[in-house]
């Protein structure tokens, strides 16, 4: 084993060029100044530290530290937009970029609706991403995290087999967005997170699962919830068998139910819809859901992973209702997707980083938690027989948002009088997202924040197909 | 991009606080992606990445740390920090001579010229034909998009047991994407090309035949009906994608889960894992495919390795890490998504050796079962061996004839059950391009396979 004794100092000051926070916003201000007659243009720029620990077998196996930063211009003429990023804030590569984004905007067709966002009088609401304490956690205390969750995991049950990999990881965040049209914002972030995956083993049969814990910073992390939680789930599933094949009530657990919502939010993206890839398109005040549907996307909610003060075009991020009560309410709009449809921007646009370009998108959605207030436990009672989904795979290839075809594997256990049975693998649960949405039998209010775009709480939904045996 | 007494230095003081091995991978990446929607150029961008990543074993432990700073004073600080994982103390000095892998320098991507990036005017040319074509193909065509996508990649690895190589990596892709409308709703078709080669890729790839081949998949799931749910034979269409055996065995065959006991292939070399019609082959030299490459992203030149042979396994993939440790060379599988992240192993082109049946006589002695003209993504546990694998193009088989269109869905298996019910392996081979994802990188990669038969496979529809 590997003791590190010292690692790259946790400060966050200005990097070798000197940037700063506010470093960053007067480059963004400087490159914007650049802008001619008759253009307009935006200037983000970001930069971030990070790092990395990976644990396995008593050891580390990896120790990553890095500092990235990059600069992103949109430039819009007669019209038309162009785009040019670079992986770097050495001066010499501001000129160039620019050029390069104006150069490509002339061969854009021209649009009415392409333009900047401008200031719309939303006032921002301040939230405090930033946990100052992380910069001087001694990274020997982040080593020291991963191989304590790596020795949890590996003692905590005798069917453990194997912890494939314990993780921690830390960053944060700076960013500076300026426009010729007015726009002028900034934020920082900090992030840190722990995660386990295990192998739990039983004769031949060997079951896989994680567990995670995330916060703004290192005092927010919960080794013995990660540990659990992989564990639990890994043991529970040894001995499964493929399933049988039917048509059943699924419960979908928190995690799993977080990944359906933010599937579902992609056919609320006002862009999509005006497109006609959309499910939703059209439908405005009809009834897409069961009456217990409720479905919010608040980005001023602190306790959000994907918080934040100004969206990606530096408007305000603000709460928008998306279905209520089972109809149909609103999209999430862009500058641009808002103009096409003939409305303002909803704050929603969000953007992968420098080299990306700003959509729209959600950050934090949530249902209104079920009136009977159900932990898991009430929810599996009120479906008293059905399946219980605890992972699932092939997202990215078996559900469509634009004609809401679901198709995805899964693993989990059966729900016999109300409580969880037997596990079960190897088996697929199918529907559509728009019959999900109409069978919803019960919204849990177990809240839980996630990372990602959307919170986890346990879903019950009707009528759908298993494929197994 | 950095000269040789540079690198020497840098791998010199990043070995400066112990450690057994250095080594310096350095990126210089440029890309330009056009993208043409609702019947407008929407957005052309162009970006430019440069930096490095140094890296430093001491053990089990491996140190690394990445830069933009290519200046030596970047690298210097960047060794510092890789090399914290190291600070055993025992205070000796490293000298280390990088000597050039091979004389002159590699290329990936055709035999001219190093390729431009294209005009811009040009690829809007293509991105205009692939829209008239997809709207021309049926009425009910609603949504049409192209993007056409380049990038060149010029890597330099040099390492303190003396390697010093480069790479110089173009690649070109284009995609149709289209959404057909009827009143059963809408339905999407996708079509895609890519190569290890520049703009001349478009000299041999069809940007209208791509289009008509994305509109034809969004037009036929219109009528489609559910698909089956339950366990049924499947023809794989030749180019149907070969993501089965991405999933099935491929990931579970590199060697970072095998060290680990992470991969249900763990200590199965010399079994039979298959069936005898399966001879399964990486090979990251094949002409210009996507997952082509000259030298990997540890310096350590592309190579063919038969994985299985008539259905026995008879090695894994292997990068340099997990090759050291059991005492042996790695097989050119060490790759990494940019500088920023550590190499670790990965598939190039991975691929089913054809077979000598008929295709249309598999699907003729097919009395019912479904017959996938075109697979989308997959994901695999590869400690359970459980693997999905989508449909973008599917059909039922009835009677030895393939009859009605499928609405997509997911098939799932068990990777080293599923190798064992291949019955049947036609000539019909051809190659597609992919994306691969794992722990967090993406790379490019190849799969292909001929048409194939699997006696049982479960379909996850939705009709009963």
């Amino acid at each position: 084993m590997t003791t590190v004794t010292q690692g790259p100092t946790g400060g966050r000051p200005a990097d070798a060029a000197g940037h700063g926070p506010d470093e960053l916003m007067a480059v963004a201000e400087r490159v914007a100044g650049w802008a001619r007659t008759g253009e307009e243009v935006e200037v983000y720029v970001a930069r971030g530290d990070e790092t990395e620990v990976r644990a396995f077998s008593g050891a580390v196996e990896s120790l990553t530290s890095a500092t990235s930063a990059g600069i992103g211009i949109r430039v819009v003429v007669d019209h038309r937009l162009g785009f040019a990023w670079a992986g770097s804030l050495e001066e010499s590569v501001f000129e160039e970029t620019l050029a390069e984004a104006r150069d490509n905007a002339t061969f854009a067709t021209p649009d009415e609706h392409v333009k900047l966002a401008v200031p719309d009088g939303v006032a921002p609401h301040v939230i405090d991403l930033w946990d100052e304490a992380l910069a001087s956690v001694p990274t020997t205390d982040k080593v020291e995290m991963a191989l304590d969750l790596e020795a949890r995991a590996r003692t905590a049950d005798p069917r453990i087999r194997q912890v494939d990999a314990a993780d921690y990881g830390d960053g944060s965040v700076e960013m500076a967005l300026v426009s010729t049209t007015g726009i002028r914002a900034s934020s920082r972030k900090t992030m840190a997170h722990i995660s386990v995956r295990v192998i739990a083993g039983d004769g031949d049969a060997s079951q896989t699962a994680g567990g995670f814990s995330v916060g703004r910073g290192f005092a927010d992390l919960d080794p013995s919830r990660a540990e659990e939680d992989a564990v639990t789930r890994a043991v529970r599933l040894l001995g499964a068998t493929k399933g049988t094949s039917g048509r059943a009530t699924v419960v979908f657990d928190r995690r799993v139910a977080s990944t359906l919502l933010s599937v579902v939010s992609s056919a609320l993206s006002g862009e999509a819809v005006a497109k006609g890839r959309s499910f939703f398109a059209g439908r405005i005040g009809e009834v897409v859901g069961d009456p217990s549907l409720t479905l919010v996307d608040d980005p001023t909610d602190p306790r959000a992973y994907g918080a934040a003060a100004f969206d990606a075009e530096g408007l305000a991020c603000r709460r928008n209702a998306l279905i209520d009560a089972g109809v149909l309410r609103g999209f999430l709009y862009d500058t641009v997707s808002g103009s096409r449809a003939g409305v303002a921007s909803t704050g929603s646009a969000v953007r992968g980083g420098f080299a990306g370009t700003p959509g729209p998108g959600c950050r934090a959605l949530t249902l209104a938690p079920g009136v009977q207030g159900y932990d898991e436990d009430g929810v599996l009672a009120a479906v008293g027989e059905g399946l219980f989904v605890q992972s699932m795979t092939g997202v990215h290839s078996g559900v469509n948002p634009i004609s809401g075809d679901f198709s995805v594997g899964a693993e989990g256990l059966m729900i016999r009088d109300g409580k969880l049975a037997e596990p079960v693998r190897e088996i697929t649960v199918a529907s559509t997202l728009q019959r999900m949405l109409l069978s919803l039998v019960a919204v849990g209010a177990d809240v839980e924040w996630l990372p990602g775009i959307a919170a986890g709480q346990t879903l019950a939904i009707g009528d759908m197909q298993i494929s197994g045996v | 991009m950095i000269e040789s007494p540079v690198l020497e230095r840098v791998l010199s003081a990043a070995l400066r606080h112990g450690g057994e091995f250095a080594e310096v991978f350095a990126e210089d990446r440029s890309s330009s992606s056009a993208l043409l929607d609702d019947g407008r150029v929407e957005e052309l961008s162009s970006g430019r990445e440069r930096g490095a990543g140094i890296r430093v074993v001491s053990g089990e432990t491996t140190g690394f740390a990445h830069t933009a700073d290519l200046s030596e004073a970047g690298l210097l600080r960047a060794a510092e920090a890789a090399s914290a994982v190291a600070r055993s103390g025992d205070g000796r000095t490293s000298t280390v001579a990088v000597t050039p892998l091979a004389p002159g320098s590699a290329r990936s991507g055709g035999e001219g010229p190093a390729p431009g990036r294209g005009s811009k005017a040009q690829t809007l040319d293509l991105l205009r034909r692939a829209d008239e074509a997809a709207r021309s193909a049926g009425g009910a065509i609603s949504q049409v998009q192209a993007g056409c996508g380049q990038s060149r990649r010029q890597v330099l690895i040099a390492n303190s047991d003396g390697l010093l190589a480069g790479d110089d990596q173009s690649r070109s892709r284009f995609s149709v994407s289209c959404v057909a409308t009827a009143d059963t709703g809408l339905q999407t078709g996708y079509e895609s090309a890519a190569r290890t080669l520049g703009f001349e890729m478009f000299n041999e790839v069809s940007v209208a035949e791509l289009a008509e081949l994305a509109a034809g998949r969004a037009l036929s799931k219109l009528t489609a009906r559910p698909a089956p749910s339950g366990e049924l034979p499947v023809v794989l269409a030749g180019g149907s994608g070969g993501i089965l055996f991405h999933e099935a065995c491929g990931h579970g065959l590199e060697a970072d889960h095998i060290v680990k006991d992470a991969s249900v292939y763990t200590g199965m070399v010399g079994q039979l894992v298959a069936s005898p019609l399966v001879t399964l082959v990486d090979d990251g030299t094949v002409g210009t495919e996507w997952g082509t490459f000259s030298v990997d992203d540890e310096g350590r030149p592309a190579q063919r390795n038969v994985l299985i042979d008539h259905g026995v396994l008879t090695d894994y993939l292997w990068d340099y890490l997990r090759a050291r440790k059991e005492g042996r060379v790695s097989s050119g599988n060490g790759r990494r998504q940019t500088y920023q992240h550590l190499p670790m192993v990965r598939m190039t082109n991975t691929f089913l050796l054809p077979g000598d049946e008929d295709a249309e006589e598999i699907v003729a002695q097919t009395p019912r079962g479904v017959y996938v003209a075109k697979l989308g993504g997959g994901q695999v546990n590869t400690t359970t061996g459980d693997f999905v694998f989508g449909t973008t193009e599917a059909y039922l088989i009835e009677g030895g004839r393939i009859t009605e269109p499928l609405r997509d869905a997911n098939l799932i298996g068990n990777g080293p059950e599923i190798l064992k019910r291949i019955d049947a392996v036609a000539g019909d081979f051809a190659m597609t391009p992919g994306t691969c994802g794992k722990d967090g990188q993406s790379v490019p990669v190849g799969c292909g396979q001929a048409t194939l038969r699997l006696t049982g496979v479960t379909i996850g529809g939705t009709a009963e």
